[in-house]
């Protein structure tokens, strides 16, 4: 069966300290996703997302903190409006838009973060591997 | 080490090949007027279909490393524009991509987003200005008769830029290169005559800064409400086109062209390709845009008024990878699996 690569980007604040407290509360959630701690989900340039793919992610999650709450006040509003544009420009490049998901999750839902990781994981599955992947983008030729 | 003389020749062989191209970088060249003389005073053209009555012939009759500087302009997108490259690398000293095409992968590039079956179907079928009642498609090989036969080159589904075929020593990008940076070929001349120090090889001759900085335009405050269509706006010749609410891709884009565009009030399309310290200009430009638009009461947006704030921007990849495309890290049309 195919088993889905996932990138996790996670703010520190939130979303990391989220996936923590699934851990602590031992929330199942399937390991399919890799995840990296940044300072804010505003760090989040759409290049490491655009990377994650190159290099064969067969998904991208991007976890932030729930609108208003940014560690840096104002971090998460500009992920979300990179997210809106990087979606459009990856499904002109002919990747499916659904393989990028952003949420917010807070620190305190740890079981909403288990809820989302597993949803996540079965959408990336249905969707099958990164084109990316297969063809080869070099052996368009 | 590099400042080894390269040549012990008194006047060096300078060659011009060409890929997919529309011939601006030619017309380029040429108009350097009198420096042009000068030019032909340190080098002898060995090689330049566009302007003189060369053949391939004349190329491949060439020892190996003969030539001493190549300009190589143009898109690889046939057969015959791999195996022109492949001997123009085989036979020169000193290889430079000369113009955004040769370096990123310039408009021909976008064919990236499309393949060669599309690209005919519409040229010689679904074009509405085409009859083709019979269905006939160009064929690479055709027979005369029962002993000859003529053939075309392949055309490739993708296109590809000069550096992903073979190693390129210089690139001098631009569409076509401005004028200033065509100049700096004389002073390079000299050198490779002089047995002078060369440039690092893999050096992008432009700015070493982006666009933005040498724009001599007013800049105040870097944030906007909505994106504006150049054609249809007001301009103020006095401030930032950016800043206007116009796409100009200055912030991601290599200086260096003395911002020729935006001195007649366009904005930058972005031709000089990714600025220094930039991989891919495109996610830099969505990036950058993201983060200046609609910063103004943000945490008031819902899902719905983003949506449409964004949606002034169309067709992100034509838009934001216009000049370099194949050059990019997803510079490829793919296919979902379905």
């Amino acid at each position: 069966m195919f088993e889905p690569k996932i990138i996790g980007f996670c703010c520190n604040w939130c979303a990391y300290a989220g996936a923590d407290l699934a851990g602590i509360n031992r929330n199942q959630y399937p390991p399919n996703i890799r995840m990296i701690r940044v300072m804010c989900s505003g760090t989040i340039e759409p290049l490491y997302v655009v990377k994650a793919f190159k290099e064969g992610a067969d998904g991208v999650f991007i976890g932030g903190c729930h609108p208003g709450d940014c560690h840096y006040q104002s971090g998460n509003y500009k992920t979300q409006r990179r997210i809106v544009l990087l979606k459009r420009a990856i499904s002109e490049i002919g990747l499916d838009p659904r393989r990028i998901r952003l949420e917010w999750v807070s620190a305190a839902e740890g079981q909403r973060f288990a809820r989302i990781i597993t949803e996540f994981t079965e959408e990336i599955r249905k969707l099958g591997p990164n084109p990316l992947k297969l063809s080869g983008v070099e052996n368009g030729i | 080490m590099e400042s080894k003389k390269i040549t012990d020749k008194k006047k060096l062989k300078l060659a011009i090949g060409l890929g997919s191209t529309c011939s601006g970088c030619d017309i380029a060249i040429l108009d350097l007027g009198v420096k042009l003389l000068e030019l032909i005073g340190l080098a002898d053209i060995v090689f330049w279909p566009t302007v003189f009555d060369f053949k391939y012939s004349d190329l491949k009759e060439l020892g190996d490393k003969e030539i001493d500087i190549t300009l190589h302009h143009g898109t690889i997108r046939t057969t015959e524009h791999e195996e022109i490259a492949r001997i123009l690398r085989k036979k020169s000293k000193v290889l430079i991509a000369f113009g955004s095409c040769s370096c990123f992968g310039g408009i021909p590039g976008l064919c990236n987003l499309t393949d060669k079956k599309q690209i005919f179907d519409a040229v010689y079928g679904e074009n509405l200005s085409v009859a083709n009642k019979e269905n006939i498609f160009p064929e690479e090989k055709l027979l005369i008769n029962k002993n000859k036969s003529i053939t075309l080159p392949h055309l490739f589904d993708t296109g590809k830029t000069l550096k992903q075929l073979v190693e390129v020593d210089y690139f001098i990008p631009g569409c076509p290169p401005p004028m200033q940076l065509i100049e700096g070929l004389i002073p390079l001349m000299k050198d490779v005559l002089g047995g002078a120090q060369l440039p690092e090889k893999g050096t992008v001759f432009g700015s070493k800064k982006t666009l933005c900085d040498e724009c001599t335009l007013k800049k105040e405050n870097k944030m906007i409400s909505k994106i504006v269509n150049p054609v249809t706006a007001i301009v103020d010749p006095e401030r930032c086109l950016l800043e206007q609410g116009i796409l100009c891709m200055g912030p991601v884009t290599r200086g260096g062209c003395e911002a020729r565009c935006i001195n007649v009030l366009m904005p930058c399309r972005g031709c000089m390709g990714p600025g220094p310290e930039t991989e891919d200009q495109g996610v830099k430009m969505i990036s950058a845009i993201a983060s200046i638009l609609g910063v103004k009461d943000e945490e008031n947006l819902t899902d719905q008024q983003i949506e449409d704030l964004l949606s002034g921007i169309k067709d992100i990849v034509g838009t934001f990878y216009r000049f370099t495309l194949p050059d990019a890290l997803l510079n490829r049309k793919v296919k979902e699996r379905r």
